[in-house]
């Protein structure tokens, strides 16, 4: 009468085609990065300045009138997108426009702002803006900055965190996954040229820290596995950990997608393309800790001579009581 | 086998009991929240039987700390500015300009005539007759300087003095021009933070961000440019003797002299002395009035000095007009009747009420040092923030409740101990965020529901091992206590690299993103010690009453 997603025991082969797999993983990253060199990300205010105003009213939106009643402020480039969202009320009609950052200023003008509104309540009388967010390219170029420094800083920090706790090709192994997880995220991003802003820099990070969640689980038993079987071959060692600890893997990632799914769902839309980015990062960390993490181990070998030093270095923990 | 001692039991279930506390207010956000504003307002004297009614909706003894909700979730605005901090070094230069003039003049003889030159805003160039004596003139000026003082000893001089040609140049030197925009923004922010004060909203945050920024947030205001009404303003209130008047834009003034602009009749100019008589520093009291026809004006009073200053001016110059300027533009330029003595007065000039009360406000609080420059404005109506609340909400319960009922189908009831812990855990990080005032945001509960995800990885990890370790058959209390103890490397191992990547967050981002690091760090924190000390004692205290032959994990 338990729920078992994973049989009791698994003996599932996962390296029998570990070079197939590998391979796939690098074609998937090029794809991504030739998404993103051929079509770039659709950058947000946040990362390239500008002014984003979101409407609401009681009529249907209509994209037509909406960039009519505008043209005649020759604003430069303005997108407007209507937004579809389960939580909304039955007469909330919610749009979104999005100004280009307007010549030698750096953020956007009051005057700009009540230019636009005063247009569309010529076009829509009842017009309300719900939020104005703008930002100077001044702070936008330094946002993207930032936002990438914080990336490589995650990435080398837990470099180096493994390499202590645990051998250098373990360390080479879990980066390798992170970064296949960072750049396949950012691949989907251009290729489905979802909204990319500061948030989605936060879930990128975490997309980082949850694949390595699943990374260093996996590792941890690889490691006990390694001083428990001394002659078996590496690659059957990497198989029963990966079998051992599958029933976990799939637990864990399915409670965090039930929370994430319904967060999609339910949310609002002001932050769906976030939680997006998260649950691509769940399937995407989950697969690459056993196909690309594993993998790299098996591929660069590891020592396999775990006495004393390590012996007491894995195990630093195990004394604390509760 | 299978023990904890009680005092750790004790401590734990303290733990928890704190952490509930702490927590409970946020259950009845409204009700503790007009409490406690209600608290300040007696405290601030404004002691009414309504305002203790309000006061008493919660009771004192219970713990009032509250969540900060963000700009996100409660609707405000939210300013980023750069004070322009260079706007200073041309005060100070034209400040040293009476004081070169005279040096110089005292060595007449060697020097010869002295003609300060047009330049670059920030420099002082004067030009000598008599090249010959430029070794001297350089080293009168360079006496003007004075030692900058650091913690770190003298540091140089405050200005640097070379020769071109025949002109000496004067600017700050490299050190005094750091340790001035210090200045510049601690006193912008400070003035940013009065002004913000004098209108009276609630918990505005006011952070200075790197060398040169200010964060201002403000919940509850209508919208970004009224924000920038109230603190954009330079405020910068000087009276100048007045040189001439023109309708001329491009008037030749004379070295010392401004062309300011009337700021009621367009295409009226002034040209003014730009030294001031006295300027907005050295008032004590500005506040809105009428004047004798009845118009919106602005009453105010000077200090000792600026009194002395104002009614010396004023006796000499009895029927030359005077100007009354704000931030280089002409507000009116009175012709001077009669002595003034008693060191206050009124401006006058075409305002709405509005105005001439925001003016005061302006005028009390302090003129700004330096100008600003808006980088980033944002503003959020509270409607959205109302939407993401709720949106938020029944996301959470819907995630929580979906987990809750899956563990418990695939642990049964050890399933039901991790619930247990998972609904203390989400109470401990309430707890913590409300005990350190930290602001939750969108993002943040995106954290949350995050969490609970997350948080029964631990649980899992453990609960997984318990049934490897139940097939060595080893009777379960042994079962147990070595599921715990192999879990553990694999728990910590796996939450300090999420923490790690938490901490960078927290470090690197802003705004909404930190909200977001904040409730993921500390959702670790908790998820960690639900799992490895309450659920452990949950099935402790099970095992320990019913003594089982048999477990199913």
């Amino acid at each position: 009468m338990r729920l078992k997603l994973v049989p009791q025991n698994t003996s599932f082969d996962f390296f029998s085609r570990w070079k197939l797999w590998l391979g796939i993983s690098a074609f998937m990253m090029l794809l991504a990065a030739g998404s993103f060199l051929y079509q770039g990300l659709n950058f947000g205010i946040d990362f390239r300045g500008g002014t984003t105003i979101r409407t609401e009213s009681a009529q249907p939106v209509d994209v037509g009138v909406y960039r009519g009643a505008l043209d005649a402020l020759e604003l430069g480039d303005i997108t407007i997108t209507e937004i579809f969202d389960p939580t909304f009320g039955p007469d909330q009609n919610v749009a979104m426009l999005r100004i280009q950052a307007q010549e030698g200023e750096e953020a956007a003008t009051a005057t700009m702002v009540a230019q636009v509104e005063s247009a569309l309540q010529g076009a829509v009388p009842d017009i309300e803006f719900v939020s104005v967010e703008s930002v100077g390219p001044k702070v936008s170029g330094e946002l993207i900055q930032t936002a990438v420094i914080a990336v490589v800083l995650a990435i080398g920090a837990v470099l180096v965190y493994i390499w202590l706790r645990f051998e250098w090709q373990f360390a080479l192994g879990a980066v390798a996954a992170l970064v296949h997880d960072v750049i396949l995220t950012i691949g989907v991003f251009s290729e489905l040229q979802i909204r990319f802003d500061l948030a989605i820099i936060a879930a990128l990070l975490t997309i980082v820290g949850y694949s390595l969640n699943d990374t260093v689980v996996v590792f941890d038993r690889v490691r006990e596995n390694l001083r428990k079987y001394k002659k078996t071959p590496l690659k059957d060692v990497l198989n029963v950990s990966i079998n051992e600890t599958l029933s976990r893997t799939v637990m864990t990632s399915v409670t965090t997608l039930l929370a994430l799914i319904s967060l999609y769902v339910l949310g609002g839309d002001v932050i769906r393309g976030f939680v997006f980015a998260m649950i691509w990062g769940v399937i995407v960390g989950t697969y690459s800790s056993v196909f690309v993490a594993s993998a790299i181990l098996l591929y660069l070998g590891v020592k396999r001579d775990w006495t004393k030093p390590s012996n007491t270095a894995g195990n630093q923990y195990a004394n604390i009581d509760a | 086998m299978l023990q904890i001692d009680t005092w750790k039991r004790v401590l734990i279930w303290l733990v928890v009991v704190a952490g509930l506390l702490l927590a409970l207010p946020n259950a009845f956000y409204t009700r503790v929240e007009q409490s406690n504003d209600a608290r300040a307002a007696i405290e601030l004297g404004n002691d009414t039987p309504q305002m203790r009614a309000e006061a008493g909706q919660w009771p004192s003894w219970l713990p009032s700390g509250l969540v900060n909700l963000g700009l996100d979730l409660r609707g405000g605005a939210h300013l980023l500015a750069e004070v322009k901090v260079e706007d200073v070094y041309e005060v100070r230069m034209d400040a040293m300009w009476p004081e070169i003039r005279d040096a110089l003049r005292d060595q007449r003889a060697t020097v010869g005539t002295i003609r300060r030159q047009d330049s670059a805003p920030g420099e002082i160039r004067v030009r000598i007759s008599q090249p010959e004596g430029m070794s001297r003139a350089l080293q009168v000026v360079r006496e003007l300087a004075t030692p900058i003082q650091t913690l770190a000893g003298p540091t140089g001089t405050d200005i640097e003095v070379s020769a071109q040609g025949n002109d000496i140049v004067v600017t700050l030197s490299e050190a005094e021009k750091l340790a001035s925009d210090d200045r510049t923004v601690r006193q912008a922010l400070e003035i940013i933070r009065r002004r913000i004060d004098e209108v009276g909203t609630r918990e505005p945050t006011i952070q200075r961000q790197g060398p040169q920024r200010i964060l201002i947030q403000v919940p509850g205001i209508g919208s970004a440019s009224e924000l920038k009404e109230i603190i954009g303003t330079t405020a910068q209130l000087t009276f100048n003797p007045v040189v001439s008047r023109t309708t001329d834009a491009d008037a030749r003034v004379g070295p010392g002299e401004k062309l300011v602009p009337s700021i009621d009749e367009a295409g009226t100019f002034y040209i003014i002395e730009a030294a001031p008589v006295v300027t907005g520093e050295e008032l004590v009291d500005a506040q809105p009035a009428f004047d004798q026809n009845g118009r919106p004006a602005v009453n105010f009073r000077f200090n000792t000095t600026g009194a002395r200053k104002f009614g010396d001016y004023t006796l000499d110059n009895i029927g030359a007009p005077f100007a009354i300027v704000l931030d280089d533009e002409v507000i009116s330029a009175p012709v001077i009747q009669s002595h003034i003595p008693g060191g206050s007065g009124i401006i006058t000039g075409n305002f709405s009420v509005e105005e001439s009360t925001n003016l005061a406000v302006l005028l009390r609080a302090g003129a700004l040092p330096a100008g600003l420059e808006f980088l980033e404005e944002r503003t959020i109506g509270p409607e959205l923030g109302q939407d993401s609340i709720d949106a938020g909400k029944v996301a959470t319960m819907v995630a929580f409740a979906a987990v809750l009922v899956f563990m418990a189908l695939s642990y049964g009831l050890f399933g039901l101990f991790a619930n247990v812990a998972l609904i203390i855990n989400i109470g401990l990080i309430f707890g913590l965020l409300s005990l350190i005032g930290a602001t939750l945001t969108l993002p943040g509960i995106a954290g949350i529901v995050l969490t609970v995800g997350m948080a029964v990885d631990a649980n899992v990890l453990i609960f997984e091992r318990i049934r490897e370790e139940l097939k060595t058959a080893k009777g379960p209390a042994r079962a147990i206590e070595l599921g715990y103890e192999k879990a553990l490397s694999a728990i910590l191992d796996a939450n300090i690299t999420t923490f790690i990547t938490a901490v960078i967050l927290f470090a690197m981002g802003s705004g909404p993103v930190r909200g977001f690091a904040i409730t993921l760090g500390l959702g670790i924190l908790t998820s960690v010690f639900t799992a490895i000390f309450v659920t452990r004692l949950l099935v402790v205290i099970w095992f320990e009453r019913r003594r089982p032959k048999m477990i199913e994990v």
